[in-house]
């Protein structure tokens, strides 16, 4: 994502996984911000709506995914690490 | 388990000035802190290269002290619990610590206050400070169409920072009334560096244009946002837009406080003079106490420093008088207006954790009746979005917390506390 900007700063690129594809972001992105660029819901809803980040500080927990086999992990708090793997929940 | 004189809850402008002044004052200080970065929501990003500004340049000041070796900081810990007297209960990924303290500064900040509205759930619609978090962390925003709504000066910042950002501010709509407005612009007049940063966003967000008493009534979209309506005064119209950030002034995190019964007052912390709560050596400091922004969170902050550790503060007080001045100004200018609450329909999501609508809620008469028959406020965030969202729109008083403050392991909870 945002390969431009990413060029223009000389940003590395990392490459992470969601649910089994791989993405490529600029390092030190969040994985709530590279999830919701890529469109994909964190989290299906208690009654199955697709959810994406509302505060981005870790309080409404709407960024929940599993993150490296943790499950319920605020991917707003997390940079992205070269080769994660994200599933969503 | 480690002892210390003094522990600071919360890496924000006010911990970190806590932090600072206890510890240029001999004491051993520990500041912890959920997130990874000092700073808090307000200095998130902030790169010692940009400090031109008055407030950047002690934000390098108060980072370099955090860094000097002589504060222990925990970042990425979590507080949970508080197991037995002066001991709190941390968690981080790898694993939980308890650490003692004679004197605990609370420094826990602030979140946005969310009022749902149909179609609050949809990707792409997100607090205002909630955006401004989210291109912080990498999300590109340049080009995009964003409309900010809701109230308080948060939206002028954000829209500042979103154009600078490269992103096209369709309209920001802020709740307030001229009047409310205008007579918060003339009180201004008595805090001058306030009136020069609102002078300065709002000749930064000229480009966007900037209506009074008026709200946003509903986001559609085919699984992300497409459109917004808004309603300013009596006309309806529709913008398309890629994001909204909606927030309604902001609301102190007081489930620390609370789990440690420390006296709440009309919704804040109540401290004396020396920023001490109601509970001995507990102080609390920022925006728990009011929201007043950055410089009565410092302020506050250096108080409760230079006093755990048995200094005078009085040259300080003045100061704080004045802020929490402007903090009260702040509330009574931004407080949602009464028609906001027709803006929830039947079917809207109050509680988004376990997704119970505004008709479920229609029949409880308390927080507490909600929580048993609904699940409301039961999720992870355990209340903290529609816990101010139901005391707005139900009249409930949500305030109260049990441990854990935040979800934890069961191994955490398990944990016997060390003796001395």
């Amino acid at each position: 994502m945002n390969r431009s900007a990413s060029a223009q700063f000389a940003t590395p690129l990392v490459d992470f996984t969601v649910n089994g594809k791989t993405f490529s972001v600029p390092q030190g992105t969040t994985m709530a911000a590279a999830l919701l660029h890529a469109g994909i819901a964190n989290r299906q809803s208690v009654s199955g709506e697709p959810r994406h980040p509302l505060c981005g500080m870790g309080i409404c927990m709407e960024c929940c995914a599993t993150v490296d086999g943790a499950a319920h992990v605020r991917t707003c708090q997390v940079e992205v690490q070269p080769g994660m793997n994200v599933v969503t929940e | 388990m480690t002892s210390f004189d003094v522990v600071v809850a919360g890496t924000g402008p006010a911990g970190m000035a806590a932090a600072t002044a206890a510890s240029a004052n001999g004491a051993s200080v520990c500041i912890v802190d959920d997130t990874a970065h000092c700073g808090g929501q307000i200095w998130r990003g902030q790169g010692s290269d940009s400090a031109t500004h008055p407030t950047d340049r002690r934000f390098v000041q108060l980072q370099s002290a955090l860094e000097s070796g002589r504060i222990i900081v925990r970042y990425g810990n979590r507080v949970v619990a508080n197991p037995a007297p002066r001991v709190l209960r941390l968690e981080s990924t790898s694993g939980s610590e308890d650490i003692r303290f004679h004197s605990l500064i609370v420094a826990t900040g602030a979140r946005e206050r969310f009022l749902p509205f149909p179609g609050w759930t949809l990707q792409g619609v997100m607090g205002a400070g909630g955006i401004q978090a989210m291109v912080k962390q990498g999300l590109p925003i340049e080009g995009k169409r964003v409309v900010l709504s809701g109230s308080g000066p948060l939206l002028l910042a954000v829209s500042a920072y979103l154009i600078r950002e490269g992103a096209r501010i369709l309209g920001i709509f802020e709740q307030a009334s001229t009047a409310q407005i205008a007579r918060f612009g003339f009180q201004l007049l008595r805090h001058p560096g306030k009136l020069r940063d609102g002078a300065l966003y709002r000749a930064a967000t000229r480009s966007a244009p900037y209506r009074t008493a008026s709200w946003v009534t509903r986001a559609r979209g085919q699984d992300r946002l497409q459109s917004i309506t808004v309603r300013v005064r009596d006309e309806i119209s529709t913008i398309e837009c890629d994001y909204l950030g909606c927030g309604f002034h902001l609301v102190p995190n007081l489930e620390l406080p609370h789990l440690l019964q420390c006296q709440i007052e009309a919704g804040f912390v109540h401290v004396d003079d020396r920023q001490q709560t109601s509970v001995e050596d507990v102080y609390c400091v920022g925006e728990p106490t009011g929201i007043g922004g950055l410089e009565k969170a410092l302020c506050e902050g250096e108080i409760a420093g230079l006093v755990c550790t048995g200094q005078s503060a009085a040259h300080l007080l003045n100061r704080r008088d004045r802020y929490l001045r402007f903090a009260r100004e702040l509330d009574r200018t931004f407080a949602p207006r009464p028609e906001l609450n027709e803006v929830a329909t039947p079917d809207t999501l109050v509680c988004r954790c376990e997704d119970v609508s505004r008709q479920a809620l229609g029949s409880m008469h308390s927080w507490r009746e909600a929580k048993l028959h609904t699940r409301c406020g039961m999720g992870p965030c355990q209340g903290r979005i529609c816990g101010p969202a139901t005391e707005f729109l139900l009249g409930w008083n949500s305030e109260h917390s049990r441990p854990p403050v935040l979800p934890a392991r069961l191994s955490t909870l398990a944990g016997t506390v060390d003796p001395l």
